[in-house]
């Protein structure tokens, strides 16, 4: 076991070096060939700047060099942990990045818990009696949900319940002109609320489905027919089978979705000009910041790695039928 | 002292409702089963064994429409009294590997109706009464033989202290040793006075345990009758169903059947074989046949005597 584990771990360690390491190439590739010259997004109008300086702030920044050797530069740097400077924040990226993601942190947990305890309620009602009027309207909800864009469920929510209504703030995370020792945690709130409906509505609907799906096919298991056989209550039945073989794959597919929880949270944080990570990338793409834009392409590549490394250990460490397989020996 | 009747069916039929279009799954079953024997349900794939158990137990889908009486030790079988009975005075020995919850060691899911600690004990020692090792409480399904199966099915069949078990096909898949094993199991409950109700498609099996063997086909009980009867050219037995499935048997001549069993939307009034019987007259075809009692069985044919 001990072994396995550790060959499992030792495993996950290199393919997240082999990913990083390809997810800076390929970012780099496409950077280079981006029309925006970095120069000229740094010093932007300013005709103070003359033709020398350029060429030097060029020179500093090794863009005299062929790309390869900038690669090269550019590469050793990361792995001293030095991600360079946003040329828009004129800060080091990782400070950037560290203070974008903790506002984002918010939106995409408290819309993840969200999209997961309510995706899965939403799935066991509809499971629970397929083909009733429980299931149908559910499953029509989530249909709907899942092929609305989420920047458009965003500015309906935006519309109704900020302008309409007026029950929450129209953007940002925190109030205009409050200092940052004064910002309540209800202020906090009020301002994530909506971002975080948006974001969690986008993600309810795989989960929903997914887990009617699996109730549906539990339901008709063998091991819940034998286990009502056995005098188990539908209820019970359900939470010592059911709850177990359905938490698996749902728990696994909410870790797996990091990746639709970020991208979503660029556009819901858009919407709502919630200054989250989403929107840092957004921006720097928009300015010509290379260094961040790199900087949060390798940081979601991270996210994403781990989220999904997470569902695979999960899978592991719990369904016995893989860890134990590749034992032998039955 | 005579030995009470535990299970009674009488003139069950199970019809299932699917897009307004109805069939009919069994039809007319009338049966009972005494402590301290085994009856044998026998018949094809299809003629609808496993239903019968799941009907008993009161476990079939939504939308099967079930009529007739069953009753336990005098009891009717209902949603108001099968709850407290299942698990506790009746329990199935599901078929196979499949019917245990794939992510709880299987230790766990034999003893979980009782508290752990005295269900945990007890468990041990049914497993080593069945030469299962301690190793395997702690196993999951996926890691057991076939013969490994059947072992922990009947250590829960035994645990729940039901009188009437419903083992349904216990025996496919074994060594005709290991099948024989389990039938002695299956022998060993009855000794101890609980009622077996074994569903099997393998008569020959069936015909060397069991006490009284019924015959289902296409949804219908043909003929109960006991196991003895089943002997050298079948002349005991009451009907032709029987007979032709008794002399297909390999050791007795290997006649086939000819012909198929219709299938649950084909299904006719008048006598469900005459079809494929050798001995119908026009008369086997005017109205339905039932079932009435005969030498010591019962039989549903015009003719048989
Ligand atoms: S009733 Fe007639 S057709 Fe049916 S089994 Fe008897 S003899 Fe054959």
């Amino acid at each position: 076991m001990a072994g396995k584990t550790a060959r499992f771990l030792l495993g996950k360690l290199l393919r997240m070096l082999s990913l990083l390491l390809a997810a800076c190439l390929l970012s780099f590739f496409l950077l280079s060939l981006s029309p925006i010259d970095p120069v000229e997004a740094y010093v932007g109008a300013s005709v103070t700047v003359s033709e020398q300086q350029r060429e030097e702030i060029a020179a500093h920044w090794g863009l005299d060099q062929p790309p390869a050797e900038r690669f090269g530069l550019w590469l050793s740097s990361i792995a001293k942990g030095d991600l360079g400077t946003s040329l828009l924040y004129r800060r080091p990226v990782l400070d950037v990045i560290g203070e974008r993601f903790l506002a984002s942190l918010w939106l995409m947990g408290i819309a993840w818990i969200f999209s997961g305890l309510i995706g899965l309620g939403l799935g066991i009602l509809a499971g629970r009696r397929e083909g009733s009027l429980w299931d149908k309207g559910i499953r029509g909800f989530c249909l709907l949900l899942s092929s609305t864009p989420t920047f458009w469920v965003g500015m309906v929510l935006l519309l109704i319940f900020a302008v309409w209504l007026g029950w929450f703030p129209v953007g940002l995370s925190v109030p205009i002109g409050v200092l940052e020792q004064d910002v309540t945690l209800f202020d906090r709130l009020s301002h994530v609320i909506l971002p975080a409906l948006t974001l969690s509505l986008a993600g309810m609907a795989p989960i929903a489905l997914h887990t009617r799906e699996k109730l549906i096919a539990i339901n008709r298991s063998d091991y819940m027919l034998y286990a009502r056989a056995r005098g188990e209550g539908e209820w019970t039945a359900l939470r010592r089978h059911g709850l177990r073989n359905l938490a698996l794959p749902a728990v696994t597919l909410q870790f797996a979705s990091f990746a639709e929880l970020f991208g979503g949270s660029v556009l819901a944080e858009q919407v709502f000009s919630y200054p989250g990570l989403g929107r840092a990338a957004t921006e720097a793409g928009l300015n010509g910041d290379l260094p961040l834009l790199l900087g949060i392409v390798l940081f979601s590549t991270l996210f994403v790695f781990i989220g999904n490394s997470i569902a695979d250990l999960l899978t592991f460490f719990i369904d016995p039928r893989i860890r134990r397989a590749k034992r032998g020996g039955i | 002292m005579e030995n009470q009747t535990l299970l009674t069916i009488e003139d069950l039929s199970v019809q299932f409702v699917s897009a307004g279009i109805r069939t009919t799954a069994l039809s007319g079953l009338s049966l009972t089963a005494k402590e301290g024997e085994i009856l044998a349900v026998v018949g094809a794939s299809g003629a609808g064994k496993s239903l019968l158990a799941h009907a008993v137990l009161g476990l079939l889908p939504k939308n099967a429409q079930v009529t007739g009486r069953m009753t336990y030790k005098g009891q009717v079988l209902n949603e108001k009294t099968l709850p407290r009975l299942r698990g506790k005075e009746i329990t199935l020995i599901p078929q196979s590997v499949t019917y245990l919850d794939p992510l709880m060691p299987v230790g766990r899911q034999v003893y979980y109706p009782m508290n752990k600690q005295e269900g945990r004990a007890k468990t041990a020692a049914l497993f080593e009464e069945y030469g299962l090792s301690p190793e395997v409480m702690k196993k999951y399904p996926f890691e057991l033989s076939g013969g490994m199966t059947r072992r922990v099915l009947f250590s829960a069949a035994v645990l729940s202290g039901a009188k009437l078990l419903l083992a349904d096909e216990p025996t496919p898949g074994l060594s005709r040793e290991t099948a024989r094993h389990v039938l002695r199991h299956l022998r060993a409950f009855a000794k101890e006075g609980r009622a077996v109700l074994l569903i099997t498609h393998d008569l020959d099996l069936a015909v060397e345990c069991a006490d009284r063997v019924a015959v289902l086909y296409a949804g219908t009980l043909l003929e109960t009758a006991p196991a003895c009867d089943f002997a050298a050219d079948g002349a005991a037995l009451r009907h032709p169903y029987s007979q032709s499935l008794w002399n297909a048997l390999p050791q007795n001549g290997f006649h086939p059947v000819t012909g198929n069993m219709p299938s649950p939307g084909e299904r006719v009034e008048s006598c469900p074989f005459a079809p494929r019987c050798p001995k119908k007259t026009a008369l086997c075809r005017e109205k339905p046949v039932p079932l009435r009692p005969l030498r010591g069985g019962t039989v549903r044919c015009i003719h048989a005597t």
